[in-house]
């Protein structure tokens, strides 16, 4: 609870929803032109959370791209909250899958970012050390990125998305490269968070078992070019449990969707 | 064998009494040959007579003989100097080497007279030149000075921005590359004939070579660390709500700034060299100027002194630059263990 917001500041709306209406998207490539996405229609309410399953390199981290306002698609629309998206801001953040902290900051400057471009830091500088220390970061404030692990690197990239307070947070496999364990430990972390404020959550992974922990949703992706090929909806209450009978079953559903016979 | 050998050494020093085999063994021993080079060059300049008429070499014998005194004092004081000692410790072969070369020095120039008058000069020729022409040499220390930090810090300032716009505008660098890349490799001195037609003064051409020179390298380095940045650090600005000068500020510039660094190290090294020329062309004071003036007068003496005084500031002003290299870089790898 030390993230509840003071009275004093002014209140976002915590959650978002999402209409991504026939979108299609190409790439430019040397001389032709890619298909990475096929008439996608996709509703996302507000404060779910979805999960977006799929083979690598299907087109599933250019949707959140997209979504996120850092490019347009090629056609199709994408509303949030009804009204059409067309740059990044900051109530829909992105969090890649590298945790691209910028080296030359400290820890508390990377998470102070967004505040900071938008000329709020002074305003809420507590903002900052409360997500450091929701991200167990307060003793690695003024360390530098390369001083971190790879866990401790992508919370504080988690840290540096929540301080604004993000209406959608999107996860662009945030937790891919991280060893087992600390994979782990992010996701009970991940579902407390979003649990507790309310924000609307994508997340885009190739981990089938992660979006069933995580997930209210699921949406499975085609090969390139991605269209949505299946839709699974997951009635567990959190915490889940990897080994409970319907959460397997579900896996093995998915799992033969994607087209592996298990 | 060889413990036959330590044996029977230590044999006699077990007659010595206790203590001083004690304070034998912790003596800095290098400071006692560092002490015996630099008495030697102090005996040395004293006893012998020049074959050349030099000037006299008593301050000279009177510094060599205190530096071996000074060694000597050393040699038994450091041992309990503490963290200061390995300082002297690593330097206690160059303080040798120092003392042996000016010995050499002193003895091939004015006792032998093998390195003849007036190319080369016994080291207190130099002495002379310092104390005898100390007040001209000091103004054209401070015209060195002035020129050089107007030229460097003005091309440097002028280059930095340059390099950031080309690296950061598509329009800029369509434009400006093509231009850089064709005058950049011009050497700055070849601008000469030209910037004395433009500029109403020499001191401000000389001005504009010494920038020229240095604020090349810092726009090709900059345009290059700038274009270098890993894209998705602008998209996350750009996903957080940055805006163009947001990350301007906040990525580009210090993201480009180990390559800028690289720039700042060519820049000067270009600096000094032009600096000289510059300073020789129309000039009325500086080192570069004095250096013309003596070796037309056949002063080599006074060419050798300022020749130390430039590789003294020249070393001087890098040294400067690492330091604040280090300090600004402290976030890249390897810096911080």
């Amino acid at each position: 609870m030390s993230l509840a917001r003071s009275s004093r500041e002014p209140v976002s709306q915590p959650s978002l929803s999402l209409e991504i209406d026939n979108v299609s998207h190409e790439f430019d490539l040397v001389g032709s032109r890619l298909k990475v996405l096929d008439s996608i229609h996709l509703s996302v309410a507000s404060g779910e959370f979805v999960a977006l399953l799929g083979p690598s390199g299907c087109g599933k981290s250019t949707l959140l791209r997209l979504i996120s306002g850092l490019e347009t698609p090629t056609s199709g629309s994408i509303l949030a909250d009804g009204a059409p998206i067309l740059r990044p801001d900051p109530s829909r953040i992105l969090v890649f899958q590298d945790p691209t902290l910028f080296p030359w900051a400290t820890v508390r400057a990377n998470v102070g970012t967004g505040l900071e471009a938008r000329g709020l830091l002074k305003a809420r500088r507590g903002r900052v050390d409360e997500a450091l220390a929701l991200t167990d970061l307060t003793a690695f404030a003024s360390a530098y990125p390369h001083q971190l692990s790879g866990g401790m690197a992508q919370r504080a990239s988690l840290a540096r998305a929540l301080v604004n307070d993000p209406a959608l947070l999107l996860l662009d496999e945030p937790l891919g490269k991280l060893d087992s364990l600390t994979r782990l430990t992010l996701q009970e972390e991940l579902v407390k968070l979003w649990r507790r404020r309310g924000f609307t959550a994508l997340l885009v992974t190739h981990d089938v078992e992660e979006a069933l922990l995580l997930a209210g949703r699921i949406i499975v992706f085609s090969e390139r070019p991605a269209h949505v090929k299946a839709e699974f909806r997951v009635e567990k209450p959190y915490p889940r449990h990897r080994d409970d009978p319907e959460i397997v079953a579900l896996r093995r559903e998915i799992l033969e969707t994607l087209g592996l016979k298990t | 064998m060889s413990e036959a050998v330590r044996v029977f050494d230590t044999g006699p020093a077990a007659s010595r009494p206790a203590w001083l085999d004690q304070v034998w063994r912790a003596t800095w021993k290098q400071g006692l040959f560092a002490a015996l080079a630099w008495a030697a060059t102090a005996v040395v300049t004293i006893a012998l007579p020049d074959v050349v008429p030099w000037g006299s070499g008593r301050l000279f014998a009177e510094i060599t003989g205190g530096g071996a005194l000074l060694f000597l004092a050393l040699a038994f004081l450091v041992p309990h100097l503490g963290p200061a000692r390995a300082g002297f410790v690593h330097y206690g072969p160059w303080f040798i080497a120092i003392g042996v070369w000016l010995a050499l020095w002193q003895l091939t120039t004015a006792k032998f007279g093998w390195l003849p008058k007036p190319f080369f000069s016994p080291p207190h020729g130099l002495l002379n030149v310092y104390v005898t022409d100390a007040p001209r040499l000091l103004i054209c220390i401070g015209y060195t000075l002035r020129l050089w930090g107007l030229g460097f810090f003005s091309g440097v300032i002028v280059g930095y921005v340059v390099g950031v716009a080309l690296g950061w505008s598509k329009r800029f660098s369509y434009w400006g590359m093509p231009i850089l890349k064709l005058i950049g490799p011009v050497p700055a001195t070849a601008w000469i004939p030209v910037t004395f037609y433009f500029f109403p003064t020499t001191f401000l051409a000389s001005i504009f070579i010494v920038g020229l020179a240095s604020g090349i390298p810092v726009a090709i380095l900059t345009a290059s660390g700038v274009g270098s940045i890993n894209k998705s650090y602008y998209d996350v600005g750009r996903v957080l709500g940055a805006g163009d000068w947001y990350l301007i500020r906040k990525i580009a510039v210090p993201g480009s700034l180990p390559h800028v660094f690289v720039g700042l190290f060519m820049g000067l090294y270009y600096s000094f060299a032009v600096l000289v020329v510059a300073e020789m062309l129309g000039a009325k004071f500086g080192l570069g100027w004095y250096i013309q003036f003596q070796t037309a007068y056949s002063g080599y003496a006074n060419v050798y002194a300022t020749l130390l005084i430039m590789a003294i500031l020249c070393s001087g002003i890098v040294r400067l630059l690492f330091v604040a290299r280090d300090r600004l870089l402290v976030w890249q790898k390897g810096f911080i263990s």
